[in-house]
């Protein structure tokens, strides 16, 4: 329990997916202008982060894995198909976010209409195909952990995309120089943040 | 039979369109190499492709290594999509633009892993993500789908140096004041550390990386104040 609750952390505060490795950065600054929208883009990460990387983390352990055939017999155990992994990677989240949209659709509509225009987008948001990269570097022992690994990621994410939402909401009270506005400040203060969240690095639980 | 037959006679026509054949660096497709390069840069402009741009800007070789596999991506894939356009469904436009991207994208990694394997760790998964990288999505729907091959080549190949110019300016001052080195060798002489200067640690760091892009969009924009936001 203790190990799912230090990784759990760890990826939300010590990996942020934006602060640490600055994956998702297109949709974080294109979508960041209201919170409304950021909280439901936010919210739709999550979603398919938690489904994607179990996923992936299964097709990597029973089928990608150099040895990972061996279920099927002696014969395929020296088999090696992890130069595949990029494309079944990107097949599963191009599919799984075509399947959840449809579920969503169709059994929670007040969630569609707010999630709606986000859901085909994620598909070729990086923080998605990341969180499987990483996965498969991490080599987690099990489905839950890589479920958990999932989860917090896209919590980080969120909780990155919530306060630049909030900030940029603020500062266009505030009298920016005009070459600045807009993009250039909020890469600035991303940085500044991002110097913020540094502050989390070395924390064990 | 005769409505048929008339039909049959006219397609013809339709084929042999008079067309001019434009110079293969007519002045159109000149702008399209130089228009990335700085109006419609595809980071401080566009912002596409930001994600990979960040993470591996900390020395110049890695940025150089990344932007011509980026390059090779892009113009591959992009004539890839251009040749299909009319084939491919529109509703499943997206998973037929990710396996071609994807495809191109394995085939520079095994490259790279085969001819350049340091890099290629140094790399790591940045190789991968080009796959999502929303440069080369975001080309292939604005550009590729809608044009010619040769136009679409071109489209790739200055995007992808637009991408380029930006990642290599912002490596090379990392590097320059993170490090005192450039690909790896000092150039700041020993005598200016022995008089006190020391290299400023916070520049290798990602932070960094956020504020020079910063910092580059502010003085672009300066430059070229038609590229303000209203707000």
């Amino acid at each position: 329990m203790e190990a799912y609750l230090n990784l759990f952390v760890k990826s939300i505060f010590i990996e942020n997916m934006i602060f640490a490795y600055f994956l998702g950065m297109c949709s974080y600054l294109a979508v960041s202008k209201t919170v409304k929208t950021a909280v439901g883009l936010g919210l739709a990460v999550i979603f398919v982060l938690a489904i994607t990387v179990p996923i992936n983390f299964l097709l990597d352990t029973y089928l990608l894995r150099p040895g990972a055939l061996s279920w099927m017999g002696a014969d395929y155990a020296s088999l090696d198909l992890s130069f595949l992994s990029f494309i079944m990677f990107i097949a599963v989240i191009a599919s799984m976010v075509q399947l959840v949209e449809m579920v969503v659709e169709k059994f929670a509509p007040a969630l569609y209409g707010a999630l709606g225009i986000f859901l085909p987008l994620i598909a070729v948001n990086c923080a998605i195909l990341g969180g499987s990269l990483f996965m498969q570097q991490k080599d987690f022992s099990g489905v839950a952990e890589s479920a958990v690994y999932g989860f917090g990621s896209g919590i980080g994410w969120l909780l990155a995309i919530l306060a630049i939402a909030a900030i940029r909401e603020k500062i266009s009270y505030s009298n920016v120089p005009a070459p600045l506005r807009g993009l250039g400040i909020t890469f600035i203060i991303t940085g500044l943040m991002a110097l913020g969240f540094m502050s989390f690095m070395g924390i064990k639980l | 039979m005769e409505e048929n037959k008339k039909t049959t006679e006219i397609k013809p026509t339709v084929l042999f369109v008079n067309k001019e054949r434009e110079p293969l660096f007519s002045k159109k497709n000149r702008k399209l190499l130089s228009d990335p390069m700085d109006d419609n840069n595809p980071i401080t402009v566009q912002v596409l492709g930001i994600c990979s741009a960040l993470a591996i800007t900390v020395q110049l070789k890695p940025a150089i290594v990344m932007s011509i596999s980026v390059m090779a991506v892009m113009a591959a894939s992009n004539v890839i999509i251009s040749l299909l356009r009319d084939l491919i469904p529109n509703r499943i436009r997206i998973i037929v633009q990710l396996v071609v991207v994807a495809s191109m994208v394995i085939l520079v990694d095994q490259v790279l892993r085969a001819y350049a394997y340091d890099v290629s760790k140094e790399l790591s998964i940045f190789i991968g993500l080009i796959i999502t990288n929303c440069i080369v999505m975001g080309r292939l729907e604005a550009f590729a789908l809608g044009n010619g091959v040769w136009k679409s080549f071109l489209d790739g190949i200055g995007n992808a140096a637009g991408y380029g110019f930006i990642l290599i300016l912002v490596a090379f001052f990392r590097e320059l004041l993170g490090s005192g080195k450039l690909f790896g060798f000092q150039v700041i002489p020993d005598a200016i550390y022995s008089l006190g200067y020391v290299n400023n640690g916070l520049m290798l760091l990602s932070p960094m990386a956020l504020i020079t892009v910063g910092i580059i969009i502010w003085i672009q924009r300066s430059r070229n104040r038609t590229l303000i936001e209203k707000n």
